[in-house]
């Protein structure tokens, strides 16, 4: 099992690294806006735009500079800096994370409790109305767009625009540290809108899931056992039929917390999705090129967590 | 606890009814120098295991077969018996060429097929055919039972044109007891009995020489089997088919089989005419099986019997020399450091033991058929 | 079988399915009793309406949506009238059960120590450390070697011959006054079918409890079973002791049976004798007797008249559903016995045409 996951950790660096060759690639040899013109701003001078060149590093090879890059990256997490405000772009992001962490665990929180919660209650009455309900509004959940989805809630219940005038709208973050019951309101609507899709998906998935385990020869033997349907259900059921969900819900986490950009651009919380969004609108590669390699580092370490997670979930499936 | 070696005639083992000596010649068993269409020489197939999912590296080996000697006579049926895991199932894949030998040789008509490729292996299958446990997932559901049938004569490019190719498949419906009226129908229409009649009107379309049957019957209910097992007797007969018959269930294998092969953990431990394996079995672990078998007899109910004890060992890590040592109440030290040899011990067949059972200790096992 | 109290005494059961298709007729009117400590072997072909027979005994097919009728008194106390709660409090403790398929049995994820201990603690009022070890007992009991730390095993690390060993000791665990095996050695080879036979029986000498049998495999009933009831698309169609049964079975479909399986010890150049045709189904059956259709002894009228499940004369204790005159059936199983086949015991026999159906 310690080596199945040394293994696999190594095969992460590994990707990681091809990561960041592609990026390098991207946005270094493949054309693009000139960097060194976008930082002269106005002032284009074929002097300036050299000088800038070399203060940036931009007239070396580029296995020279790619090996620069690697290099800071590795040992000091050196993203570089910005080219529209000259910040570090590690400081920037180190900054934007924690909203971000804030929005995506508390809806992915949000999304397993309800999904689940929904999906074993649909599963267990099958064919009801109740059942094709959730089953109904699950599927327009799924096909609603996440920036749609936000826009209604906020007509809906935002403080300040709303029709019934709940929760806090759009800008209204605050820090957990700083002011938690402000940080908890404000975060209330973007957490619903970022669970929605996932949640309805969770819900089908379980409810599949759970009616074909409640097939199974152990359930008939849990039940012959003298077991109240509920811990057949929530116990023998619900162990077996929750393990395709451990599997996605690592990946959707990680894909969630490097490409929440819609969500946060909504409800204007400053995190990731919403630095990158800027940088993109400034053609501020840095930044894009930082964001995207975190986004990459999160989906890679949840692939990681979510396969060792399956070894121990699943007995049948110990890695040697 | 010596080997009783006068004991040099078969002994009558089916209750008391007169059996006529079987078609097979009376040579020893395992090694018949005449007509044999199949000759198996120290087969061996070894299944690796490995450890790494990039990098594999191999760990050791699963002794699926592991060095079995045999020949099947033109015509004759031979039973292969044995629990799961003793490789009865993965002998007959190595035979078919599903299965790629580890060692050893296979020849089939007098031509070694253990390396065949290609036209020459295509061309070689024709002769071969297998049915399998399960009608039900053997058979396309997609395809109907015309089309399944006729998959042979599509392969090998035979009885070309419409309307030939759908009448030899009629006559072939017909031949095994499908109404060939049902040709246009989906497997899913017929059951388990009919289906297993599906598999082997497709498995005799090409008119082989050896048909292997691989639990051809113990999936299905009942009063179905002998239907099946009727069938498949008919056929041989009509044909003059040689059929390998494997099975776990030892008097379905006596009522099938002229010659019998029992094996244990990827070896033969003792093979034999039918009336010999079961009116006298010399092996420990063939008497054990006997012993085993309930009998439809309540007034046997409640009589002594021995039992194996444990598990059968691992297949990756088999015990020393005899492998059966470590099961076997008669074991001695010898048993664990020398192999005994597949020999003749006087009864007709071959058994691989070197303290073989006497009539006595039969009887006291609760073998029936000995006493 | 005694007409005293009886453990375990079904009346006139019936189990229907409501399907799309039709109403499935699963059980049809079935009535026998288990005595404390006796073994009663059902034998039937899948679709006989063994297993739905034994599950309802538990009301473990109230959940599939069964319609049940008739009675299944439980030491005097209808099971089917029962709420769902009070059978739970018989479920595992009074009357336990084991399957066909010890792996897809057992829970996958559970180690087999927590599964036993689980079925301790439903219904006993004790620690978790008590649990636990009277479950390695139980393990012990039924044979497992190491017990103590096989206990921390998982169901897969377990061979077939264990995990079912492990099945026994888990419908052991609240000494069980009934045990239902449904086909407990079907899916084990043959040696280790022999060592499962022993150890129930061994448990049953031990432990007082009764069993009922259920099983396709006429050898296993008669190594194990005291009585013995046949069914037949959802029906018994004969019931008698083990020896009464093998020794003169009434019914033809009994008879078929004996006939179809080869047995270790017969000669090889008798021909088995299959029953023509198959099962019929059970949604719609066969009018009269269901067995007619395939029967080679049917006169017109079976077609028509339904048999009861009535005693046969002389034979206390047998019981046969089967219109065919007592000395007919006698006549025609002495032929059959004797190694002829159906046509040839007819036409030996002679059954006399018969007059008009009524």
């Amino acid at each position: 099992m310690t080596r199945y996951i040394i293994r696999r950790l190594l095969w992460g660096v590994v990707l990681l690294i091809i990561v960041v060759a592609l990026l390098f690639v991207m946005f270094r040899v493949l054309p693009t806006a000139d960097p060194a013109k976008l930082r002269a701003g106005r002032l284009q001078s074929p002097k300036i735009i050299a000088e800038i060149r070399h203060t940036y590093g931009l007239d070396k090879s580029l296995a020279a500079q790619f090996w620069l890059y690697l290099k800071n990256l590795i040992l000091h997490f050196d993203l570089g800096f910005s080219f529209y405000s000259g910040a570090p772009v590690k400081e920037l992001i180190f900054n934007r994370l924690p909203p971000t962490l804030s929005l995506v665990m508390g809806g992915a929180i949000v999304w397993v409790v309800t999904g689940v919660g929904v999906g074993i209650v649909s599963a267990r009455r099958a064919g009801s109305r109740l059942d094709r309900a959730s089953m109904g509004s699950a599927l327009v959940l799924v096909s609603a767009p996440e920036y749609w989805l936000g826009l209604i809630i906020l007509y809906v219940f935002a403080s300040d625009i709303g029709q019934v005038r709940i929760f806090p709208g759009a800008g209204s973050y605050a820090g957990l540290t700083s002011e938690p019951v402000k940080w908890f309101e404000s975060l209330i609507l973007p957490w619903l809108v970022v669970a929605a899709g996932t949640a309805a998906i969770y819900a089908r998935l379980i409810r599949g899931s759970l009616i074909e385990t409640m097939g199974e020869d152990y359930i008939r033997t849990a039940r012959a056992k003298g077991l109240s349907e509920r811990r057949v259900v929530l116990r023998h059921g619900l162990r077996s039929a929750i393990n395709p969900i451990v599997t996605i819900l690592g990946l959707d986490i990680g894909v969630l917390l490097g490409s929440s950009v819609l969500v946060e651009t909504v409800f204007n919380i400053p995190g990731i999705g919403r630095l990158n969004y800027t940088a993109i609108t400034h053609a501020d590669f840095p930044i894009v090129e930082g964001t995207v390699l975190v986004a990459a580092l999160f989906i890679i370490v949840a692939n990681i967590i979510v396969d060792i997670a399956y070894a121990f979930l699943d007995p049948r499936v110990r890695y040697s | 606890m010596s080997a009783r070696g006068d004991d040099a005639a078969p002994l009558g083992g089916a209750s008391g009814a007169g059996l006529p000596a079987s078609d097979a010649p009376p040579s020893p068993a395992a090694r018949a120098d005449g007509d044999a269409l199949v000759r198996v020489r120290n087969l061996v197939k070894h299944f690796p295991l490995t450890r790494g999912i990039i990098m594999q590296k191999k760990i050791g080996a699963v002794h699926a077969v592991d060095g079995v000697d045999f020949d099947i006579q033109r015509g004759e049926t031979l039973g292969l018996v044995g629990e799961t895991g003793c490789g009865k199932s993965t002998t007959a894949r190595l035979i078919m060429r599903l299965l790629d030998a580890t060692a050893g040789e296979i020849r089939f008509d007098g031509q070694d097929i253990t390396h065949l490729k290609g036209a020459k292996l295509k061309a070689m299958r024709r002769e071969l055919q297998m049915i399998f446990q399960d009608p039900y997932s053997s058979l396309n559901p997609r395809k109907t039972i015309g089309s399944i049938i006729a998959e042979p004569f599509a392969i090998h490019g035979l009885e070309e044109g419409k309307v030939v190719r759908r009448r030899a498949v009629q006559n072939l419906m017909e031949l095994v007891g499908l109404n060939p009226e049902h040709y246009n129908r989906y497997p899913h229409e017929f059951s388990g009995g009919q289906r297993q009649r599906i598999g082997v009107a497709r498995a005799l379309a090409l008119k082989p020489k050896l048909l292997i049957a691989d639990e051809p019957v113990s999936a299905l209910d009942v009063s179905i089997r002998a239907q099946v097992l009727n069938l498949l007797r008919d056929m041989q007969r009509e044909f003059g088919l040689t059929l390998v018959f494997i099975a776990h269930d030892l008097s379905v294998v006596q009522h099938m089989c002229d010659r019998v092969a029992v094996m244990y953990l990827g070896k033969i431990v003792e093979i034999g005419p039918g009336e010999s394996i079961y009116g006298f079995p010399r092996h420990p672990y063939t008497g054990a099986l006997m012993a085993a078998v309930p009998v439809p007899d309540p007034s046997r109910h409640g009589g002594a019997r021995r039992l194996l004890t444990g598990d059968v060992p691992s297949p990756a890590n088999p015990p020393s020399a005899c492998r059966f040592h470590t099961r076997c109440e008669k074991a001695q030290p010898l048993c664990s450091q020398e192999e005994p040899p597949l020999e003749d011990k006087g009864t007709g067949g071959l058994a691989a033991c070197h303290y073989p059972l006497s009539r006595e200790e039969l009887v006291a096992m609760g073998v029936r058929s000995a006493g | 079988m005694s007409t005293a109290e009886a453990l375990l005494r079904v009346e006139d059961l019936r189990v229907e399915f409501f399907t799309e298709d039709g109403v499935v007729h699963a059980v049809d009117g079935i009535s026998y009793e288990v005595d404390r400590g006796r073994t009663l072997g059902i034998v039937g072909e899948s679709g006989s309406g063994k297993t739905v027979s034994s599950l309802t005994t538990l009301g473990l097919t109230r959940s599939q949506g069964a319609r049940v009728s008739g009675r299944i008194l439980f030491e005097g106390r209808d099971l089917v009238a029962l709420s769902e709660a009070e059978l739970r409090a018989i479920r595992g403790n009074d009357i336990a059960m084991i399957f066909q398929d010890p792996l897809s049995s057992l829970h996958p994820f559970f180690k087999v120590g927590v599964q036993l201990i689980e079925a301790l603690r439903v219904h006993r009022d004790i620690s978790k450390a008590q649990a636990r070890a009277r479950a390695v007992e139980l393990l012990e009991l039924v044979g497992i070697p190491d017990p103590a730390s096989r206990v921390d095993a998982y169901p897969h690390e377990f061979s077939g011959g264990m995990r079912q060993r492990a099945m026994i000791a888990m419908a052991l665990s609240n000494e069980p006054k009934l045990l239902i095996a449904d086909e407990p050695t079907t899916a084990l080879d043959v040696t280790v079918q022999a060592q499962i036979l022993a150890l129930l029986e061994r448990l049953q000498r031990e432990l007082g409890m009764a069993i009922v049998m259920i099983t396709h495999d006429l050898g296993v009933v008669a190594e194990m079973a005291d009585d013995i009831a046949v069914m037949y698309a959802g029906r018994i169609v004969e019931r008698a002791s083990a020896a009464n049964l093998f020794d003169g079975p009434e019914h033809p479909y009994t008879w078929g049976l004996l006939k179809s399986i080869p047995a270790l010890g017969r000669s090889r150049e008798e021909d088995l004798v299959p029953i023509p045709g198959m099962p019929p189904s059970l949604i719609q059956r066969p009018s009269g007797c269901h067995f007619h259709p395939r029967c080679p002894y049917a006169q017109p009228s079976h077609a028509q008249i339904d048999p009861q499940l009535d005693p046969v004369a002389d034979r206390p204790g047998h019981h046969v559903a089967c219109l065919l005159e007592v000395d007919t059936r006698r006549r025609l199983w002495a032929q059959l016995r004797a190694g002829q086949l159906p046509e040839q015991a007819l036409a030996a026999v002679g059954v006399p045409p018969e007059q008009e159906p009524v």
